[in-house]
């Protein structure tokens, strides 16, 4: 007979293989998740070069760069060519107003063809860089804020469920005083009163959105503690910690993962959220809700700034609540919304 | 159900009373002094002093909270910091706005979301399903803000059908209504074409249409109201979460309602205005999931004769 854990395991691959919505959002966050984790490779810029004579061009737009230092103890400058000629140990080039210049071939530490695929923005940063770095910033804010929700939805949930008493009626009623503040409200008056920053963004979030899982694990726990195997365990004269961790939470594996995937998607919009106005991410990191809000007083001259990051926002959101919804149905047929 | 509605309300003065609690508490956790918020870093010390005994702050943390509690429950959520005015004035100044901005969303949401529900359920899997399905699911994954600008951009600036920003006549509300609602009636697409799959394979749909009642009917008339319960759900709930202020909606339309009036009482530190904010939404937030459990209880008459029946 096949071990009944690894049955399981292959049985919900199977089901989850089989719906196509659950693939193709398992596909947009694998994606997302390589262009995070490749990003050096796979960005054609450091996110935070600024090349100035490229202020707002449009998606698709080539030119020519070269970056010099005078002296080695100087820091390195990038600058924009239109057309550039060796003669011997000298390059003579033309920058972007038509100014003759002359450098030395030994001050020179890179010189090559820049293509903006998304255009640049207001400092001449390319905006397909920025976003492959975003990538990172938006998957590190959701799975560590989803993680520190899961930590404390699942113990207090767990304590609310097991213990039925007046600390499991103090943990509820909390939790119903947490769902009733708005939330993007609170998140905002926390991180407006720290130093902005993308750890304070994070703990925030995780903070303020554990209700959600610990409502659960407590519907969870309760329902399983009702089982035989809980009262064999507790006949053997296990301790109530064992019994939670060991027999109990192993059968509530299924929806922690699932509200812990949607819980993924609901930070990376949190954190976007804040950055656009301003209380995340500070510049230059390459945040997607910054990079909107920067393109935000561009719209007119250069709509792009702000058009992808937002569809990069949705694609990956949309990708981590396809694959939650997906691995409900797979882990449970049963269990739907 | 008089005694369920007592039963409901009665339920929520806990949560009021905790929300009332945390909101003076978080006044406390946040770092910096008030007072230097009020005053400016450049006035002396006695001057602070002063103003420290005059709001109380010297006094123990009790009796700041019972104070604090008595002037709630009275309806005074203070004065601000910054422009000296009353809190709760101005929050009932602004509220009609949120409320209209509220109700206009969610007259779209539904209008939308109920729909396009409807008609995905009647060809399950087709390839209109599967399209409205999708558009249903971009709709939940796309941030507001950003849809917010682009509606503003393209509508607003380019084709210049509807004013991008400001607040006046209807023309004003369409764009930030559609931009708050989108996301409710994805949800409610969602939702909607669920339910109505449920209802429509069970016995009693077969036999109406077995006994030839026109289609039009038997989902209009039999399979339709089935579906209310969970469509009030996500009304009720969302529609709670508009009425306490679409922060991010008003803020990119430059709509006066309480959504931005909070932001901007954060971004400037004033510290009454985000307590007495924060304090109104969250009540009306309880409020509104107070409506919806009483209201499901009233569709529903199985609802409420559980709850009468067991304990929570």
């Amino acid at each position: 007979m096949v071990p009944k854990t690894k049955g399981m395991w292959l049985s919900v691959w199977l089901r989850l293989k089989s719906n196509s919505a659950a693939v193709v959002g398992l596909a947009l966050v694998a994606f997302i998740m390589l262009m995070g984790l490749f990003a050096p490779i796979v960005a054609p810029m450091s996110p935070t070069t600024q090349i100035l004579e490229y202020r707002n061009v449009p998606p698709g737009f080539s030119g020519h760069i070269i970056r010099f230092r005078y002296a080695p103890s100087l820091p390195e400058q990038v600058e924009a060519v239109s057309s550039l000629k060796r003669s011997g140990n000298k390059i003579e080039y033309t920058d972007l107003a038509g100014r003759k210049k002359t450098i030395l071939n030994s001050q020179i530490t890179f010189e090559d063809d820049v293509f903006f695929l998304l255009g640049a923005d207001h400092f001449g940063r390319d905006i397909f860089s920025r976003l492959v770095y975003g990538a990172r910033i938006s998957l590190i804010v959701g799975f560590s804020a989803s993680s520190i929700s899961m930590l404390i939805g699942v113990f207090l949930g767990a304590w609310a469920g097991y213990r039925e008493g007046f600390i499991s009626k103090i943990i509820m009623r909390f939790t119903d005083i947490m769902f009733g503040f708005p939330t993007l409200l609170f998140l905002i008056g926390i991180t407006a009163a720290f130093d902005p920053s993308l750890t304070v963004v994070f703990i925030a979030i995780g903070l303020v959105s554990w209700p959600g899982m610990c409502r659960l694990m407590r519907g969870q726990v309760l329902k399983i503690k009702e089982e035989q195997f809980v009262y064999a365990a507790q006949t053997l004269g296990y301790s109530t910690q064992r019994i939670l961790w060991k027999h109990i939470l192993p059968n509530c594996i299924a929806p922690i993962l699932v509200t812990y995937t949607l819980g993924i998607a609901g930070a990376i919009m949190a954190e976007a959220s804040l950055s656009f106005l301003g209380l995340g991410a500070q510049p230059p990191t390459p945040s997607w809700g910054s990079m909107i809000n920067n393109g935000k007083d561009f719209m007119r001259i250069a709509p792009w700034i702000s058009l992808s990051p937002g569809i990069a926002i949705a694609m990956t959101v949309m990708g981590f609540n396809f694959l939650g919804d997906g691995l409900r149905d797979a882990l449970d047929p049963t269990m739907k919304e | 159900m008089v005694r369920y509605i007592i039963k409901r309300v009665w339920q929520s003065i806990p949560v009021i009373l905790g929300v009332i609690i945390i909101t003076f508490i978080l006044m406390y956790i946040i770092p910096g002094d008030p007072v230097i918020s009020m005053v400016g870093e450049r006035f002396d010390e006695a001057r602070i002093q002063e103003l420290r005994e005059d709001l109380h702050l010297n006094d123990p943390l009790w009796k700041q909270f019972t104070m604090y509690l008595s002037n709630v429950v009275r309806g005074d959520l203070g004065t601000s910091f910054i422009t000296g005015r009353s809190v709760t004035s101005d929050l009932l100044q602004k509220f009609p706005n949120t409320a209209l901005l509220a109700a206009s969303a969610m007259f779209i949401a539904v209008l939308m979301g109920v729909s396009l529900g409807v008609i995905s359920s009647l060809r399950p899997n087709s390839l209109l399903d599967r399209g409205l399905m999708v558009f249903a699911l971009a709709g939940i994954s796309t941030p507001v803000f950003w849809l917010g600008l682009m509606l503003a951009m393209f509508v607003g600036v380019y084709l210049q059908w509807l004013p991008p920003t400001g607040f006046g006549g209807i023309e004003y509300l369409i764009l930030p209504a559609i931009t708050l609602g989108v996301r409710s009636a994805a949800y409610l697409a969602r939702i909607t074409r669920a339910s109505m799959l449920d209802v429509l394979n069970k016995d009693y749909i077969r036999t109406a249409r077995s006994k030839r009642v026109p289609e039009w009917l038997v989902v209009m008339k039999h399979a339709f109201p089935n579906v209310l319960i969970p469509v009030i759900t996500v009304i009720g709930t969302d529609f709670g979460s508009y009425l306490s202020g679409a922060v991010l909606t008003e803020s990119i339309f430059g709509w006066p309602g309480i959504g931005r009036f909070a932001l901007e009482a954060i971004l400037k530190r004033d510290f009454p205005v985000i307590q007495g904010t924060v304090l109104f939404m969250a009540l009306m937030f309880i409020t509104a999931n107070m409506l919806v459990d009483i209201l499901y209880g009233v569709i529903d008459p199985r609802i409420r004769m559980e709850s009468n029946g067991s304990e929570n």
